[in-house]
């Protein structure tokens, strides 16, 4: 049997972080992982994450994932793949699965850091060919290169269903309808909104009656539901369709803490079952450690912090560091963790409605229930204005943690402040130069560019865009507004490309001036 | 005693729904319609259903239907899922064929 | 092959391995060497993986992480391979799995 001072289970974005913070501090540490390569889930996460700096904001999930392997390598963690923790127990042994052979080895600490499976539905047909976890069809479209499905409809509103099905469209499959049974969007509204503006439906209050077909998926209805979530008779709505994805959250793979003794909680806030931790992430079994989706689903940002402050903490538990360094990092780590846990989203409002931001402005019930603000509703908010010449106009509308906008501006005409989950503000004294930074760096893709007088008549927007094929100047097509519909016709007038833009292209089309506050995206003509 | 272990409460009869035979466990194929019987019959908690059906004792180990059957049960004892008891965690976490399972490493050291 | 991705907008053009040969239910067919089984299979059109041993109902790539096992196929003649993490190798004989078994129910 092999010694370590510290074992992680799981070379996730928590377990790999931990791992680094371990090392650097003189510990002997080896995680195991399951699969074939490490980064866990970061790998298939190819958006721009939110946040600010100091949580990697603006950065896509997969770049993360190479800068956390390459900090690991640096630092000399053994990272053991294939190899598959079977058993945990409570004098900190465990036994893994290796090749064609078992292993035991022995922890002084471990850290379990082995993330979260994806919850399911049933309806029925649901284990036809076709119908398919929102994990999955990230794995086969942005680690091996194949389409899910040519037409696709998703179950499930939350940030999930909603980054997957605009990472459906980006690899060009098409999403025919974004489906869940709650009355309102359960992800960040910048998400939902980036997925309306191309024309996808969103039906809530909706749910799947049945996939259709005998040998693999060819059609799915879906129905409206009433509060008690039961069918109402004659709402059926047929979809042709060969996938069916399903993003309906997830549960904490927590067997191997059960398996140890560790005391365990049923938590709904956490997403199911969880052990019982104290601030430090310790269980209730000494020097037995938590990190990431395992102790309470969040995002990957989040499980990145508490991966650190378990490693950190695993090497006070063992004697390598002196109170003085743990109480320092923990409260720097603590810090930046509160940071992301603030705003309507936070783990604390999992649940609730909230109906007016921070700054008093009511949140748009179209942007919950449809996922689109209405002409009407975006003038409300401080990141909208209306001036001469070139302009950024804000279409950020609910309280999040994530401020790259506001270090993006080289003129500092955007305005976020201390609190990150504070609206962006347009600081109107200074002149915006047109750059596109701000465009690029918002990770909700809510920044956009106007000139209201760009010749008699017209005015042009600038929008992100990170489809295929990019559009080329001088090519016609329509304007389409936040919900999808073709208001008019626009003119590519200039495609800038750039690495600070880190593949979010800037595309500014030529619109009637009367379109300006409503054409927020663009369908080339032959598509 | 809990609520949900109290054998002697009456949890009514085993009334048929439409949606019986939708399949569960993918793993062993059980349906909803046998854990709500199975639930009638007297086995109240994760492991006594597991037991009696083989829910969640196939390849896959409950990952996917673990919380539906918990669901299923907590519905037909009319009570909340998170007062149903969990299934009992023991090695080997995943599917490990029998041969590799009895196969210790040799220590080289 | 056109369920490939061939540039994706973030990601480029994504780097593959070699192509290599393997047979399909006896039929020879091809796919990049290391992806998964079943990515080869997804691309060249194949939908049914396996049919389930009790009702006999067809299945295919749910989780594709190795969780689920839903995607198992028999694979040079051994049954229950997770096709979804099992890289592809030249000369494989991947077949769909009855059962436990290669051989169709009819046949078992």
């Amino acid at each position: 049997m092999k010694r370590y001072d510290l074992i992680i289970v799981g070379a996730g974005p928590s377990g790999l972080s931990a791992a680094v913070e371990a090392a650097k501090r003189g510990l002997k540490v080896v995680v195991f992982d399951e699969n074939e390569k490490p980064g866990g889930q970061l790998f298939k996460q190819i958006h721009k994450f939110f946040g600010s700096k100091e949580h990697k904001a603006k950065i896509r999930g997969f770049k993360i994932g190479e800068e956390l392997l390459n900090e690991a390598n640096d630092t000399g963690v053994e990272v053991v793949l294939n190899a598959t923790v079977i058993g945990l127990y409570q004098d900190k042994e465990i036994v893994v699965k290796i090749g064609d052979e078992v292993k035991h080895f022995k922890g002084d600490s471990i850290i379990v850091a082995t993330g979260a499976s994806e919850n399911m539905v049933t309806f029925d047909g649901w284990t036809l060919p076709g119908v398919i976890g929102a994990g999955a069809a990230q794995t086969m479209m942005n680690l091996h290169g194949i389409k899910p499905g040519k037409k696709i409809l998703m179950l499930g509103s939350g940030n999930v269903g909603l980054v997957v099905s605009f990472q459906l469209m980006q690899c060009g499959c098409e999403v025919v309808a974004l489906v869940d049974a709650a009355p309102r969007i359960g992800g960040y509204g910048v998400h939902a909104a980036k997925v309306a503006r191309t024309g996808v439906p969103f039906y809530l209050s909706h749910t799947i009656v049945k996939a259709e077909g005998e040998e693999c998926v060819t059609g799915v209805t879906i129905a409206e539901v009433d509060d008690k979530f039961q069918f109402i008779p004659g709402t059926e709505k047929h979809f042709d369709v060969d996938t069916i994805c399903v993003a309906v959250g997830l549960s904490p793979m927590s067997q191997l803490l059960k398996m140890a003794g560790c005391e365990m909680e049923d938590n709904p806030k956490k997403g199911g079952q969880v052990p019982i931790c104290d601030q430090y992430g310790e269980t209730s079994i000494k020097g037995i450690f938590v990190a990431g989706d395992v102790s309470g689903i969040e995002e990957a940002s989040s499980a990145m912090i508490e991966g650190r402050i378990a490693g950190i903490c695993a090497s006070y538990y063992l004697g390598f560091i002196e109170k003085e360094e743990l109480d320092k990092k923990y409260e720097e780590l603590t810090n930046a963790l509160e940071g992301l846990r603030q705003g309507m989203f936070a783990p604390k409002n999992r649940g609730k409605l909230i109906e007016k931001t921070e700054e008093g402005i009511d949140v748009s019930m179209n942007l919950l229930e449809k996922g689109y603000l209405t002409d009407e509703e975006v003038e409300k908010y401080p990141g909208v204005t209306h001036a001469k010449g070139i302009h950024p106009v804000m279409e950020c509308s609910q309280n999040i943690p994530c401020n790259p906008c506001q270090d993006a501006c080289p003129k500092h005409c955007i305005k976020i402040g201390k609190n990150i989950t504070a609206l962006p503000a347009v600081d109107e004294s200074v002149e915006c130069v047109g750059c596109g930074m701000c465009v690029a760096s918002c990770s909700g893709q809510a920044i956009f560019l106007i000139n209201e007088n760009f010749e008699p008549g017209y005015a042009t927007v600038t929008l992100p865009y990170e489809m295929l094929p990019l559009p080329k100047k001088g090519d016609k097509g329509m304007g389409l507004s936040r919900s999808g519909k073709e208001i008019c016709e626009a003119e590519v007038v200039e495609v800038r490309t750039s690495p600070a833009f880190d593949h979010t292209n800037l595309l500014t089309i030529k619109v009637p001036a009367d379109m300006v506050m409503k054409a927020r995206f663009y369908k080339g003509k032959e598509q | 005693m809990s609520e949900v272990n109290d054998r002697s409460r009456d949890i009514g009869p085993f009334v048929p729904a439409e949606d019986d035979d939708m399949i569960i466990c993918r793993c062993e194929e059980i349906t909803k319609g046998e854990i709500r019987k199975a639930v009638h019959e007297g086995m109240y908690t994760l492991n006594e259903v597991r037991r009696f059906l083989r829910t969640g004792m196939g390849l896959c180990q409950g990952q996917t239907c673990g919380k539906l059957v918990k669901s299923i049960i907590a519905r037909e004892l009319k009570v909340s899922p998170a007062e149903i008891e969990p299934a009992t965690s023991r090695a080997p976490m995943r599917p490990i064929e029998m041969k590799i399972f009895a196969k210790e490493a040799k220590e080289v050291e | 092959m056109e369920s490939r991705i061939e540039e994706h907008p973030i990601l480029g053009v994504q780097e593959k391995g070699r192509i290599v040969k393997f047979t399909y239910n006896g039929k020879e067919m091809e796919g990049y060497e290391g992806e998964p089984i079943a990515a080869t299979l997804k691309a060249a059109g194949v939908m049914v993986h396996r049919y389930t041993k009790k009702e006999h109902k067809p299945r295919g790539i749910f989780c594709a992480i190795g969780r689920c096992t839903d995607c198992v196929m028999v694979v040079d003649g051994q049954p229950n391979v997770r096709t979804c993490i099992t890289p592809l190798k030249e000369g494989m004989k991947v077949e769909t799995q009855y059962g436990v078994s290669a051989e169709p129910f009819d046949k078992q």
